[in-house]
Parts: C-alpha cells; structure tokens; sequence
C-alpha cells in the first residue's frame, strides 16, 4: 500500500515545482508563453492538491483525532519535512533552464504516471490517470522549446546547453525510488537533445540528492519563506 | 470551483443578463446591421444608424480607425500590466485552492490581452508595434494597475472593486458597433464575472474571520475605493473623447452615468459584506441612486501622467521581461525559418 511518504514525494514535487513554475506569470518572453506556462503551473498545483489531500487523509486515518489538511501540509511543515527532488526547488533561472527543467521533469512524471496509473491503489490510480494527460501536454510543450531552443540561435543555444548541463546531475534524485523507470526516461529524452543538437552530458559523480530525506539545497528555505509567510502570520485563519 | 455558502450580490446577475443580450442580438443579425445597402461613403453611416456591426473589411473613417485602436490598445495593455499587482501575490496566496483560483485569474488577463491585441490587428496593426508604444508611454492603459498590492485583501480589492468597475465599462462594449471588438467584450465579460465573483468571495472570508483579517479587508477597501471610482475616467463635462465615440456608437453611455451604475451597485454588495465604504456622504437619493463624493481628479491626472506610486516600476517590469525574452524570440524564429529551408 502506498505510504504518506510516497504521497508526500509525490506531492511535493508537484507543488515545489508549481511554485518555481508560477514566478514565470508576467516574465514569459512572449503572451502566449505566459498563458502556456501558467496553464502547465496550474496542472502541476492541481496534482500537488490531490496527492497531498490523499496523504492527509492517508495520515489521518493513522491517527486519533483531527489530522492535516493540503494547507496544513503545504503551509505547515518546515524545510526538513519536504520530500520533493532538488531538481523542482532550483531557482528560476532563464528560459533555457525553465523548458530543460520542464522536460526533465515531465518526461519523468509521464513514466511515473503511467505506472502509477496501473497500479494497485486505486485512488492514486486515478490522481495518476488525470495527471497523465496533462503531463503528456507539457512534455510537448517543453519538447516544442527545447528543439527551438536548441536549434534556433548560437545564444539560445549555448544557453540551452548550459541549461541541459546545469540540470542534468539533478535527474538521478528523481529515479532513487523507482531506478527502472530511468531507461524509458532516456529512450524519451535523448532523442530530444539530439534532434536540438544539444549534448547529452556524461553521466558524472556529481549527483546531488537528499530531497526524499528532507534534505534540500539552499534555495528552498526562501521558497518556503515565501509561500508560507502569510499563511503562518495568521494561525488558524480560514481563506 | 468556488463555494456555496457566499451570498449572492446584488446586481450581479443583471449585468451578466445584458451581456448575454449582446450576444443574442449579435447572433441574430448578419453583416452590416439589418441589411443596409448603400454606397461606400454613407455605407459606414447607414450601419451604424442601423445599429449594425462594422467588420474588418468594412470602409470606415480613418479617425475611427484610429479611436478604435487607441481605445483597444489601451484595454489590450491594461489586460496585460493588470496581471502584475495580482500577480505579486500568487507565490504568497493563502491557500492552495486562492493560489490556484488566483493564478488562473491572471492568466486569463494574459488570454484576455491575446484577443484583444488579435481584435486591435484586424485594424490594420501590429501586436509588436503596440507593445513598443505601451513600453516608451505613447499608449496608456488604465492607471488602477498604478497603485500596488500591500496585502492579501488587495487582491479581493482588486477583484471586487476593479474588476466590478471594469465590467460594468466593459457590458455596453459588447454592443460596441466595431464588431471584433464587441465579440472579444462578450468573451471577456463572461470571464471577469467570475473574477469578479472571486474578489468579493476573498473579502467575505476576510470580513467573518478574524479581527486581523476583516481590519485588512476594510484597509484595502478604503485604499481601493477612490482609485475604482476614478476608472471611468474624468467627469463628463472634462472628457475629450467621449463626445464623438457615443456619435460612433463605440461607446453607449457616459462616464458619470457608468460611475453611478457602478456606485448604485457596490454599495449594496458592501453592505452585504459588513464593510463600509469610505465616504461619509453616501446618501440614497429619491431617485433611486446614491449621491457620492467624487474621486480626486488632480489625483487620476498626476498618475495618468506616469507619476503614480507604481508607473515606473509596472513598466520597467513589462520592458525587462520583453527585453529578457528577446533571445527566445529570435530563437524560434531562427528555429522557424530552418525549418522552412528544411522542408522547401
């Protein structure tokens, strides 16, 4: 049976990386990127709610009396309570980063999905189901730029390099819990950098990882200061 | 997607009630009002005699051609700097269900700004020729975006009493005889009710919580009011264009007549949520309407001439981002024309 750590990995990646997402509305380099991203943040915010929702009840009924909610989980925890990959904490970086990071990312949550989706736990099943259609959206959408990206300008292109290099160590953290899911990964993401004439980095020794333990890079710590602030100002306080 | 337990507001639905009006009457008709012939030269006027639509195609005269753009430009623009001030607080929102109602709502502004920019091209422009003239000032969008976000109840503020304002401008546009411009106002009147709706959900939470948070509704609300009321613009003895858009049918009503709408309405809603508005001269008159103390106008000229709290900041946010996203254009259209080469 699923436990309300998985829950919370799977949630959390889904929210931090909504967060990071979301500081995008009114920078995108074009209106219609700012629609795109804020769509794909929504859908991502939208999983983080039902799997945190599905970890509070899953912890509630462990316990006596009144458990968490979404918010009390989202707002509530501190840093060393956060179980999502450092991969979807990292600052925002530019555009390169954003889309390299989008289809790193995605890319992984579609396998993990489609897994999930014929699993045996049947409400996470269907979380998993929905999740998959969106996620197939944005591996589009982060496919679509990468191409461009890549095979646009001697600029976009050194930055997206810079990007692919920059985030490719932060991918290994994403498959510690299910290793076998990294062969369809690559069979999906490799062709990608290739046909954006990006290379494929080596896979080196720098592999950084902690975030299933609650141990995070330095960025989340004002990432949760900010996304909590108000909430933690007033105890208590319905929204 | 919102709860049940906010009361209804009144003089909500009607206004929704006019836009589906507008509607109708456009589905009904064909091009050109009710048929009118006529030669080009009087064609422009027997349509809009008639009521009728003005199409792209359409001759048109060249001052509202231009009035039109100006007009389009400057609502397309408010759309989009509009998404700042709510924007502040999506990384902030309260909740996880606010943040994803209030990133939603701005991005809707953003899909709000893409069709009004695609009604303003059928004129004759260019998107990027707007944003170059939004950006070194030669077009304005509406100075409400000129004052900032301090707390949570500003983005009800913003909701309510903005978006409010913005609707009850925008209804008698969806009868507006430029006819893009009148179907873009159908599709986004629909819309800002329910952003409307979201703002005032907001403070009625905040005005039954606690003490804390119904003082911060009541802040926003006294910071917001003067600045909504300055929305429809001078006093219709002082406004330059309004004169000859009526003629032309853009617009259908006056500024003070759209202010006392909105005035008439509001009050209502206020009392509905236990919070006051800050005008001790509120008086229902035998009319029927409610007699109010005017914004401060020296106030609303000294920010439309760009020395409002947030002017500088809304445009330098605006260039840095158009300016930070130039590489990304010139990549997909690089990407673009490869691909062209690739496929001739």
């Amino acid at each position: 049976m699923t436990t309300v750590d998985e829950l919370l990995a799977l949630g959390d990646d889904a929210l931090i990386a909504a967060q990071r997402l979301a500081e995008w509305t009114t920078r995108a380099p074009e209106l219609e990127e700012d629609v795109a991203l804020a769509n794909i943040a929504l859908d991502l915010l939208g999983q983080a709610r039902m799997l945190l929702s599905y970890a509070a009840d899953l912890e509630r009924a462990g316990l006596e009396g009144a458990g968490r909610d979404e918010d009390a989980l989202a707002y509530l925890r501190g840093e060393r309570e956060f179980r999502n990959a450092q991969l979807t904490e990292l600052p925002r970086g530019d555009f390169a980063d954003a889309l390299v990071r989008m289809l790193f990312f995605a890319a992984y949550q579609r396998e993990l999905y489609a897994e999930l989706a014929a699993g045996p736990d049947e409400r996470l099943a269907a979380i998993a189901g929905k999740a998959s259609k969106e996620v197939a959206y944005h591996v589009d959408h982060a496919i679509m730029w990468t191409l461009r990206l890549g095979d646009g300008t001697d600029e976009s292109h050194r930055r997206a390099q810079a990007a692919v290099d920059r985030l490719w160590p932060y991918t290994f953290e994403l498959f510690e819990d299910r290793p076998h899911l990294r062969e369809a990964w690559l069979a999906a993401v490799e062709p990608v950098l290739a046909e954006a004439t990006l290379d494929r980095p080596e896979d080196g020794r720098f592999r950084p990882t902690g975030g299933r333990k609650g141990v995070h890079t330095e960025h989340m710590g004002y990432l949760l200061a900010e996304m909590q602030s108000l909430h933690r100002a007033h105890p208590g306080a319905s929204w | 997607m919102y709860g049940n337990d906010i009361p209804e507001q009144p003089g909500h639905a009607r206004l929704l009630d006019e836009v589906a009006a507008a509607e109708r009457d456009l589905t009904g008709r064909g091009l050109g009002g009710d048929g009118t012939e006529g030669g080009a030269d009087d064609y422009f006027g027997a349509v809009i005699a008639a009521d009728g639509k003005i199409e792209p195609r359409d001759e048109m005269p060249e001052a509202y051609r231009k009035s039109l753009i100006r007009q389009i430009a400057q609502h397309a623009h408010s759309e989009i700097i509009g998404m700042q001030p709510e924007g502040n607080w999506i990384s902030r929102a309260p909740s996880l269900k606010r943040k994803a109602i209030l990133l939603a709502k701005v991005q809707d502004e953003a899909g709000h700004g893409l069709y009004l920019y695609a009604a303003a091209e059928t004129l004759g422009v260019d998107r990027a020729d707007l944003y170059e003239m939004l950006l070194d000032g030669r077009q304005k969008y509406s100075s409400i975006f000129n004052y900032p976000t301090l707390t949570w109840a500003d983005v009800g503020a913003i909701g309510w009493l903005v978006d409010g304002a913005a609707i009850v401008n925008q209804v008698p546009l969806c009868r507006c005889s430029y006819g893009p411009y009148a179907r873009a106002m159908i599709r986004v009147c629909k819309e800002e009710s329910f952003h409307q709706r979201q703002g005032y959900e907001i403070l009625h939470v905040l005005a039954n919580g606690s003490p804390e948070q119904k003082a911060m509704a009541q802040d926003a609300i006294d910071r917001w009011w003067y600045p909504s009321l300055a929305m429809f613009g001078p006093p219709d003895t002082d406004s330059t264009h309004s004169a000859q858009s009526m003629a032309w049918k853009i617009k259908r009503f006056s500024n003070d007549e759209l202010r006392q709408k909105f005035v008439d309405m509001t009050v209502q809603q206020a009392e509905v949520l236990g919070l006051s508005l800050p005008d001790p001269d509120l008086r229902l008159g035998e009319d029927g309407h409610w007699a109010y103390t005017q914004p401060d106008y020296d106030e609303l000229f000294t920010v439309i001439k760009g020395d409002g709290p947030c002017n500088r900041q809304r445009i330098e946010h605006r260039r840095a981002a158009w300016e930070d996203g130039a590489w990304v254009r010139e990549a997909a259209t690089a990407y673009a024309k490869k691909r062209e080469g690739a496929t001739v």
